[in-house]
Order: C-alpha cells, then structure tokens, then sequence
C-alpha cells in the first residue's frame, strides 16, 4: 500500500498547521513554506498521476480498518487528474497572490490557502460518502476566511451569503447521506454501488430522493442555474487570487456529479439507474445563457470573468450530463480548460485595475496605464481561448462538446444554444477587450514596478500559457480524457480496488 | 415513538425554512439552526429507531442500535455549531460595517458592483 496516495490531504494540513503556530508574525517565512508545499504537492501530483495512468485505480485503507468499515482514499485517473489540475492552479495562484501582496491585506491568507487545498485534494480522493461531505466542509470553512480575506464592508455582506447558502447546502447534504445510509447501510461509495441496486422496492421512493437531494448539493457548490446566485457577488467581492483559486470550487460540483452519478447510481443502479439525466442537460444549458448573457452584461473585467466563469460550468456539465462515454471524455477536456482560463482572467482583471488607478477594472475609457500592450496581449489571448476561437483550446473543446452532442435528440437546441452564447460572449469580450485597452491615451507614466510585480505576471502569464498548451497538445490530452472517461465506465475495476475481487464476485453471484 | 420523531423533524425544518427566508441576518442564523437540529434528528433516526440497546459490544445485549448515525450526528454536530459561530461573528461584522442587516442586499452600500 503506498503512503504517497494520502500526502496531497496531509502535506497541507501539517503546512497550514505549522504556518498558524510557528511562522504567524513571519510573512516571508510564510510565502516559503505555502509556495514549497505547492510545489511538493504539484511533484506529488504528478507522481499520483503517472501512478495511475496504468488504469488500476489504487485505494488507501486509513487506519489500515478494512472496506467499507474504515474510511477510503481512492485514486483513479479522474481523481489523479483533479489533483494535478489543483496542484497546477494552486502554485500559479499563490505565486501570484505572495507576488502581488494580496497575502499582506490581511491575515491567514497562506494558512487558509493550504487548508482550502487539504479540502479539495481530499474531496477529489475520498472514496467514502460521508468523508466527501467532511472534506466539503473543510474546503467550504477555509473558503469562508479566504472569501472575507482583505475584510471591508462588501466582502463581509456577500460572504455572509456564501456562508448562509452553503450552510444550506450542507444541510441538504446531510439529509441526502442519512437517507442513502437509511436505505443500503453504507456510505462507502464502491459499496453503494453493489447495494444501489439491491435495494427493496419500497424504499426505491427514498433512495430516488436522496440522489436528487444530492444532486441539488452538487448544484449548489458548482453554480448551476437556478442554484447560482450565490456565485456572482460572492467571485466578485473576494480578492482576485481567491476568486482565481475558486475558479476550480465550481469544478468540485461537477466532479462529485461525475463520480456519483456514474459509480454509485450508474447503469446498474436498477430503477434509480441515470436518475441525474433530466435534470443535468437542461440546468446546464440555462447556466450557459445565464452566464454569457452576464458577460455581455458586465461593467467591469472581474465581472467579466466571473460571468464567463458561470457560463463555462453550463459548458462543460452539458456534454457531462448526458452521462456517456464519449461526453465525460469531451466534459474533462473542456474542465481543465475552462479552469485555467478562468483564473487566468481574474489575475489578468486585478493586473490591469492595479496599473489603471482610479478606473481599476471597469469597461471605461481611462488615461493610458503601462505596459497596456503586453496585457492587452494576454488579455487577447485569454479571451479567445474563453470564447472558444482558434485555435486555441476552447475551440477545440467546443467542437469535441458540438460532436459529441451531435448525436443527442434535442441537438437542434443546445448547437443553437452554444453557438448564440459563444457570439454573446465573444460580443462581451470584444467590447471590453477594446474599450479597455484601446480607448486609452499613451502611457504618460514611466514603467514603475517592483521585481513582485514581475512574477506576478509571470504568473498570470503562465496560467494564459495553459490553453495554448492544451491545444498544442490537444491529440494526446484527448487520449487521456478518453481513457479516463473509459475507466469511469467501468465501475467494476473501481469496486474491485476498493472492496477486493473476492467480494466482487460474491455479491456478483447473489444478484 | 415514530409519529413524535417524524412530527418533530418535520416542525424543526418548517420553522428553519421559514426562518431562513427572513430578510434579516438574526432570523437566518436561527433558521440555519432550526434546519441543522432538524438534520441532527433526521440521521439519528436513520439507524432506527430503539430503546434501551447499547450501540457497542455488550455481554448482556440483546440487541444492538447502529452506532454510525450517532458518529456521522456527533461530526455534523460539531461542524454546524462552528459554522454558527462563524455567521453570527460575520452577521454582527457585518451590522457593525454597514449599518444595516439586510441579507437580500435590497439597501445597497456605495461601490456595489453589478
């Protein structure tokens, strides 16, 4: 059994710790250990990646208690794909944020950042139902302090909504998981989805029940229409390098939507089986109007990226929810996408409104700032990659996403859907794009910055690098999400890695 | 025994739900509490409902009771009545720097973005 597959969830839970005790009055010491740890936990997770690239899930006994008693970890390709892209995001953003001296308007902010990533590694690698419901919580706890991190009267109002709207969540979580303990008397997810199927005919009502309950929890934490009122103002209001981070909290939803659905109420589940399908499609393409049309509607560059953020859920959830094959593979690739470019927009908001003074971000004409050209180069960049032009990576994900929908009965309606929000959103960028960067004077100020403020582009340069990459690559980084998508179809080797092929056949022989 | 529980979950969630659609900060955080008493009654019930057995081992048991739910009602115990705390230091926080306790944010402060 290797211990590597429990670090991602230690590494920053002991960092965070020792971040809080020993290095609280150190800012400097505090960047070394948060920017280490990111950089350990990307080098782990890389090595979790390449580990399970074999396509044998592995899963990690905690306490060494035997499945389903004790509490899994379980990494398959899905899972190690999560942690790399987290990883990846992580040490980007908190290089931006030590550059930018984000972390300096107020406390914590390391400390927090690396309980948020113990969160959302461990919701990615849990195996076990109610522990995914735990490490939300984690994720969601230190998501409150970062969202309130530079404090101010905005801030506090709409984090006191994100807390009241995800306490809710929490709560309807709970009342999912007792219902789905009630009925099969497990938690542990592999084994749920050998008892899912079993289950009596009398309690089919409840057990319906608890997997719509828990698909509006999953709603909730990924945004989706009517579920994401709490999204806008809160992504709005938080510091740019947290809204960047959360770029991939909206992700968390669409994963547990991706895991459960498929595991533990997949084919087999009997007459609870695809209980997700009418409901996923058709919030998802309202999430995708809702969220072009708020980039059109945007005054400023974070609003901008915040709608653009909201549409992309709706994306990548329309070719997910179909809940095949070919979608999750064609879902995956848009996922990795969008949540890099996302946070790449934010970083590239905040650097702008640093340099443009009293105008800060919003779509006026203001005098001339420095080095508009070289943001408004990656500013260009971003932005065709958010609106899914070539040749960068979201048109190749765009297309995969029209292929794959291709074949679905109401093709007619989601092609017209995202070609009209594609043109809406490519309206919306266009306008900010030149009114920000073109209606401007020339630069009256000489070049003044600060070797921080260097990195802090590189930073966000290297999250704009990220869809070019993908694009470059595209041919093999589709082989992966097809292998992944592959894996995540057979539920059977998951079940095995988890319970033991013993057990697997036993209950195969029952049935 | 079964009509009392289901009764008293069910009058917990209504007056939660209630609550939680005030306009205020104090009746939402009494809401979210209401709804988190619910839930805590819901999953102990989820192991059936029994008197008088012991849920660990016991030479004289003659029956047990499911010891999970009241390990998972113990951890969402401990996690809602954090997050109390956490609201009601936001709510007051919040009252102290605006001024005012709306949640549907109707009465906007200067520099609201969209």
């Amino acid at each position: 059994m290797s211990h590597m597959l429990v670090v991602p969830v230690v590494l920053p839970a002991l960092v965070a710790t020792f971040i809080v005790t020993a290095a609280r009055f150190d800012l400097v010491l505090q960047r070394v250990f948060s920017l280490a740890s990111t950089a350990a936990l990307l080098a782990v997770a890389l090595g979790l990646w390449l580990l399970a690239g074999d396509g044998v899930p592995r899963s990690y006994r905690l306490g060494d208690w035997p499945a389903p008693f004790g509490i899994v970890l379980v990494l398959d390709r899905l899972s190690a794909l999560m942690l790399l892209l987290t990883s990846v995001l992580a040490m980007l953003v908190a290089l931006y944020a030590a550059a930018s001296f984000w972390d300096r308007r107020g406390r914590h902010f390391h400390a927090l950042f690396q309980f948020q990533l113990m969160g959302l590694n461990g919701a990615f690698l849990t195996g076990d139902i109610f522990n995914l419901f735990v490490f939300f919580e984690v994720l969601l706890i230190a998501s409150y302090g970062l969202v309130l991190h530079g404090a101010g009267a905005r801030r506090i109002t709409e984090g006191l909504k994100y807390v009241a709207v995800n306490l809710a969540g929490s709560t309807l979580f709970l009342l999912a998981v007792g219902l789905l303990y009630a009925v099969t008397g497990t938690l542990n997810m592999a084994d749920l989805a050998l008892r899912v199927p079993t289950v009596p005919e009398a309690d089919q009502a409840l057990l319906r029940l608890s997997a719509v309950l828990l698909l509006v929890v999953f709603a909730i934490k990924g945004a989706l229409v009517p579920l994401h009122f709490w999204l806008p103002g809160t992504y709005a209001a938080a510091s740019p390098p947290v809204a960047a981070l959360f770029a991939i909290m909206t992700k968390v939803g669409a994963y547990a939507i991706l895991r459960v659905y498929i595991l533990v109420f997949g084919d087999a589940a009997g007459a609870a089986a695809r209980i997700a399908l009418p409901f996923v499609l058709p919030a998802a393409a309202l999430t995708l109007v809702v969220g072009m049309t708020g980039v059109l509607a945007s005054r400023s560059l974070t609003a901008l990226a915040v709608w653009a953020l909201v549409g992309s859920v709706g994306m990548l959830l329309l070719p997910l929810g179909l809940l095949t094959e070919a979608g999750t593979a064609a879902g995956l690739y848009y996922l990795v996408h969008s949540t890099l470019t996302g946070a790449a927009l934010f970083l590239l908001a905040d650097l702008v409104a640093r340099r443009r003074g009293a105008a800060g971000d919003g779509l006026v004409a203001a005098p001339g700032f420095v080095e508009a050209d070289l943001l408004g180069g990656l500013f260009f960049l971003a932005a065709i990659a958010a609106v899914g032009l070539p040749p960068l990576s979201g048109f190749i994900g765009k297309l995969l996403i029209l292929q794959v929908l291709a074949a679905h009965p109401a093709r007619t309606v989601l092609w017209a859907t995202i070609l009209v929000t594609s043109l809406a959103a490519l309206v919306g960028f266009v306008r900010a794009g030149s009114t920000v960067f073109w209606k401007r004077e020339p630069a009256a100020a000489e070049p003044s910055h600060g070797p921080g403020d260097r990195a802090a582009l590189c930073a966000a340069a290297a999250l704009v690098a990220a869809p070019m990459l993908l694009a470059a690559f595209a041919g093999p980084t589709i082989a992966t999400m097809e292998a992944t998508a592959r894996q995540l179809f057979t539920p059977s080797v998951y079940i095995e890695a988890v319970l033991g092929p013993a057990r697997l056949a036993d209950e195969g022989t029952i049935q | 025994m079964e009509l009392l529980m289901a009764s008293g979950v069910g009058v917990l969630t209504m007056v939660g739900v209630y609550l939680i659609l005030r306009a205020r900060t104090f009746p939402v955080v009494l809401g979210l509490t209401f709804l988190s008493y619910a839930v805590n009654l819901f999953l102990f019930a989820m192991g059936r409902l029994a008197v008088g057995r012991p849920p660990i081992l016991d030479p004289e048991a003659t029956g047990y009771t499911d010891p999970l739910p009241q390990a998972l009602v113990l951890t969402a115990i401990v996690i809602s009545f954090g997050m109390t705390a956490l609201l009601v230091v936001l709510a007051l926080r919040g009252y102290l720097e605006t001024g005012q306790d709306h949640v549907d944010g109707r009465v906007r402060s200067e520099g609201d973005a969209p």
